[in-house]
């Protein structure tokens, strides 16, 4: 029966799991008036390994990363930020960390299956034969993982920022990570987005500078513009110049920047290629 | 007739402090009187809690006589007189001895709902009983069962939650913006009982590095000597500010310590590390406009005594469903060793011989709290 599954089932479940961790979170602080802890990050977790099914699936019918339309990118997105939170989310288990993860990862799913138009065109060989074009795109839907669960410590920053000023300190503020730890991990989770977008950006360089006919301007110019503007938070935080809620306003900021970029510098891909000398695949974008 | 499982004693709730001075056991005495208590005929096991708001005995006696053995020996070390000391002793048998340690170790009868240094004066009671024999199957599990019974009961509640004293209440608020004390410098200004309190505090949770200040430079130095830190002089408290994570304030000063421009200037040279403001003192230390600077966190006496009565209430309302956890615990728990206590005070026929003192209890299955 589950050989039967289509991707999208896969995906469709693991949404679920996702909205289930949400809602069980949601009910467990109304109740009890404190996350749900390990039940949260079983539910992500199980979600986390049926959305690996389900693009896996999808890999193996487009021949490639499954990168090759909104919905897949913001799938590949949310399982992003879910991989880093399995990671990180040990040390954050008791906190209110999980409880967003789950909220963002429902949203992003959700949101892509709810919407036909995005899984409308199904490309294949997208990456053609280059592997190099692929793990730019990897790499750079990946850094949008790390900087979608920024966005969710920016959050959590906000609310403890908040909480400590205001001197409302009970209820789910309680489970809050301190300033400091919320600090600390945003700058780290900033500086290794942005390592992973630079990676990203150099290895699509190295290719345009062999075959620039290829190249969709548009989205490099995006892609560029979002690097430049982490990048440049990044320098200012580091240099101490944006720091605490105005650090995490624009961590917030270009995140919803970002995945707004997403669905528009797509729609560039259905415009008729460029003249290519080397037209070995003309379906060859890079992301 | 079998006495079986009971517990004996005094506690704040119905003893006054000076009362319970009087019956309080020093190291050596406890010591001396567990050797008499191991003397008592019929006594089969015992354990002795003795902490500053209770002295309790808890044990299986296969007679009255025996319980009255382990009353007298009590009164006449403590030279009190054993008709008063019925008049407020707290009486309790079977089920409700085995209630009655899980909440006690649980912080349910503690003076300060729901602390939890109690659970360890608990398990270092019974472990000094059991390292000199005098616990045997029924205590073994009830103990060690109620260990898990009151945890439970702290896990599944919201009892310990929050810090119910103004300094315990500060040094919260500072984990909540540094994570942990370990690492964070602290300057305690003003050398007043407050100030050594919240600055104890401190190190209680792991703070090392403490600075103290005082207009008294030679006051200074001698509270920093007690607190093993160091000292420094009142006047470089602005100019040194940048130095600190948190700052204690509690001078007796009539006008501000801390202005609103040294913290501006403090917080440029180190923007990235929050400043927390903790003004104990009255009229207040620090310019209240300090507050409206990004990193930078006050929290005045009020605010800390808001927190510590709000917490204080949230524990109280955790009473109900505290108690309805330790009351099914106590009867399972009851139901495993009900059979167990009573073949252990049969299985010596023979009681010892009747001491002079309190009366042999009457009906030893019934609850007597403070007769």
């Amino acid at each position: 029966m589950l050989a039967e599954f289509t991707d999208r089932t896969w995906l469709w479940t693991a949404a679920g799991l996702y909205l289930a961790g949400f809602i069980q979170g949601t009910t467990s602080l109304l109740r009890q008036g404190r996350p749900a802890g390990s039940a949260t990050y079983a539910l992500i977790a199980a979600g986390y390994l049926m959305q690996l099914v389900g693009l896996g699936i999808r890999g193996r019918a487009v021949a490639g990363c499954p990168l090759g339309n909104p919905f897949e990118i913001f799938q590949f997105i949310a399982w992003s930020s879910i991989t880093l939170y399995l990671v990180v989310g040990v040390t954050f288990r008791k906190s209110l960390l999980g409880y967003f993860t789950s909220c963002l990862a429902a949203a992003l799913t959700l949101l892509s299956l709810a919407i036909p138009a995005w899984d409308a065109t199904q490309r294949s060989h997208i990456f053609g034969s280059n592997p190099w074009i692929e793990l730019h795109a990897a790499l750079a839907v990946f850094s949008y993982g790390v900087f979608g669960l920024l966005a969710l410590t920016s959050i959590m920053l906000l609310l403890r920022n908040y909480s400590l000023k205001s001197k409302n300190l009970g209820g789910w503020f309680s489970f809050l990570p301190s300033i400091m730890d919320l600090d600390h991990i945003g700058v780290r989770l900033l500086g290794a987005g942005v390592a992973i977008l630079t990676a990203a950006l150099a290895v699509i360089a190295l290719f345009y500078l062999r075959d620039t006919s290829t190249a969709n301007i548009l989205k490099i110019a995006t892609t560029t513009m979002v690097w430049i503007a982490y990048s440049l938070v990044f320098g200012l935080r580091i240099s101490g110049r944006l720091l605490a809620n105005r650090f995490a306003w624009a961590c917030l900021i270009l995140y919803a920047a970002a995945l707004l970029s997403i669905p528009m510098v797509d729609q560039s891909r259905h415009r008729p290629p460029q003249k290519s000398t080397a037209a070995k695949a003309p379906a060859v974008r890079p992301v | 007739m079998s006495a079986g499982l009971f517990v004996i004693g005094a506690t704040h709730h119905r003893v006054p402090l000076a009362v319970r001075e009087k019956l309080s056991l020093s190291a050596q005495a406890a010591t001396e009187l567990q050797a008499e208590f191991a003397a008592i005929a019929g006594l089969r096991e015992f354990a002795v809690l003795n902490t500053c708001n209770r002295v309790e005995f808890y044990g299986v006696a296969a007679s009255p006589d025996a319980l009255a053995s382990v009353i007298a020996a009590f009164c006449e070390r403590q030279r009190f007189d054993a008709a008063e000391f019925e008049k407020i002793w707290l009486n309790l048998r079977g089920r409700d001895a085995v209630q009655h340690l899980v909440e006690v170790s649980a912080g349910l009868d503690s003076q300060m709902l729901g602390e939890t240094e109690i659970f360890g004066q608990v398990k270092n009671a019974y472990a000094a009983a059991q390292a000199g024999g005098f616990t045997g199957p029924v205590l073994n599990r009830v103990f060690q069962k109620g260990f898990q019974a009151a945890k439970h009961v702290r896990t599944n509640t919201a009892i310990t939650e929050g810090q119910v004293s103004v300094a315990n209440v500060a040094v919260d608020l500072a984990l909540n913006i540094f994570g942990a004390v370990k690492s964070a410098r602290i300057l305690l200004l003003g050398a007043g009982e407050i100030g050594e309190k919240t600055a104890k505090a401190f190190q209680s949770r792991g703070a090392a590095a403490l600075t103290v200040a005082s207009r008294r430079f030679e006051r200074a130095m001698e509270l920093a000597t007690s607190l093993g830190a160091s000292a420094m002089p009142f006047e470089q408290r602005e100019s040194r500010l940048g130095e600190f994570d948190v700052v204690v304030c509690a001078t007796s000063a009539p006008d501000l310590v801390v202005s609103l421009g040294a913290t501006r200037a403090a917080m440029q040279r180190r923007p990235a590390r929050p400043l927390f403001f903790i003004d104990l003192a009255l009229p207040r230390d620090i310019d209240p406009d300090v507050a409206k600077i990004d990193n930078v966190f006050l929290y005045n006496l009020d605010d800390l005594a808001k927190i510590a009565e709000e917490n204080r209430a949230a524990r109280e309302a955790e009473i109900t469903k505290c108690r309805a956890i330790a009351m099914e615990k106590a009867d399972a728990l009851w139901r495993q060793v009900a059979a167990q206590v009573e073949s252990l005070a049969r299985s010596d026929p023979a009681p010892a011989p009747s001491p002079s003192g309190p009366a042999p209890i009457a009906d030893p299955q019934g609850i007597t709290k403070g007769q």
